[in-house]
């Protein structure tokens, strides 16, 4: 899967491998080592937020599961 | 509001392999935006998806500035393996003035059987346009449910090939099951959301004579 920011796809697919298996081998497994990917996602994060800003995505200000709050399981 | 709930026949752990291998199609490009561990040892992520806009022609005509602009969709989601479960919240954060559809999945071990995952699956479809707002709420409630359908037999196929098991379809079969029951719901729903728009309409215009 492509990244939104074009130059940064190589950069994701390097941290993905490198979470994929922390996430597999350690987190599930209670394992807490700390997390050994956080220098890809540094570089990757650099890379993609920025494309992001150019391409005027608006995912600034918006709060974590935000939406999904005020949502009772019964409205409609 | 609907809600899909229903157990699913595998382990916790395929579960997850599952979630970050599953293939969207229609997807263009997907990016972590946010991640982190908290204190309690929950992973926390959001990803940033970009999809085709497909909308039916119907809606081209009624909505002409938004047929250029793919959809932008964020997923924010809860990992808790201490506990086994999985919450994720995804809605879409453009196009909202025409139609925001959101979905939270809840994905626990079954406390009966620990072999089994349940999924509960609530989504609400709202559009704030006046008229043709319950046009649109047909049409995607519709097309929410035949998703539902795809992603669900496509996810049960993968879990049975994952588990060593001979799926009890061929995956050719599965898809083709699952567009033609999606075909018949998006028929009906195409028809529903016509006939609705165009009263819309007639009903517009003869506020204005």
């Amino acid at each position: 899967m492509n990244s939104v920011g074009e130059a940064c796809t190589e950069l994701k697919r390097e941290y993905d491998q490198c979470f994929n298996r922390w996430f597999a081998e350690k987190f599930l497994k209670g394992e807490n080592a700390g997390d050994p990917c956080v220098q890809l996602f540094k570089r990757y994060q650099l890379c993609v937020q920025k494309a992001i800003k150019e391409k005027d995505i608006p995912i600034e200000g918006l709060e974590f599961m935000g939406p999904s709050k005020g949502k009772a399981e019964n409205s409609s | 509001m609907l809600r899909n709930q229903g157990p699913s026949t595998d382990r916790w752990g395929c579960l997850l392999g599952c979630w970050i291998q599953e293939a969207h199609k229609h997807v263009l490009t997907e990016d972590i935006v946010h991640r982190e561990v908290t204190a309690d040892q929950k992973l926390l992520s959001r990803r940033l998806l970009t999809k085709t806009n497909r909308m039916p022609r119907w809606a081209e005509r009624f909505f002409p500035a938004n047929v250029a602009h793919s959809v932008y969709i964020l997923e924010d989601s809860i990992v808790d393996p201490k506990n086994r479960t999985m919450t994720t919240y995804t809605w879409n954060i453009n196009h909202a003035r025409l139609m925001v559809v959101e979905e939270r999945c809840v994905y626990c071990v079954n406390p009966e059987n620990s072999n089994w995952t349940e999924v509960r699956r609530d989504a609400w479809v709202s559009s704030s346009l006046f008229g043709v707002s319950r046009a649109i709420q047909e049409f995607g409630l519709a097309r929410f449910k035949s998703n539902v359908t795809k992603s669900t037999k496509g996810f049960e196929y993968v879990l049975a090939k994952m588990q060593g098991e001979a799926p009890s379809k061929t995956l050719v079969e599965t898809a083709k099951e699952a567009t033609e029951k999606a075909k018949e719901t998006a028929l009906a729903a195409t028809e529903k959301a016509k006939d609705l728009a165009s009263k819309a309409a007639t009903k517009k215009k003869q506020q204005y004579v």
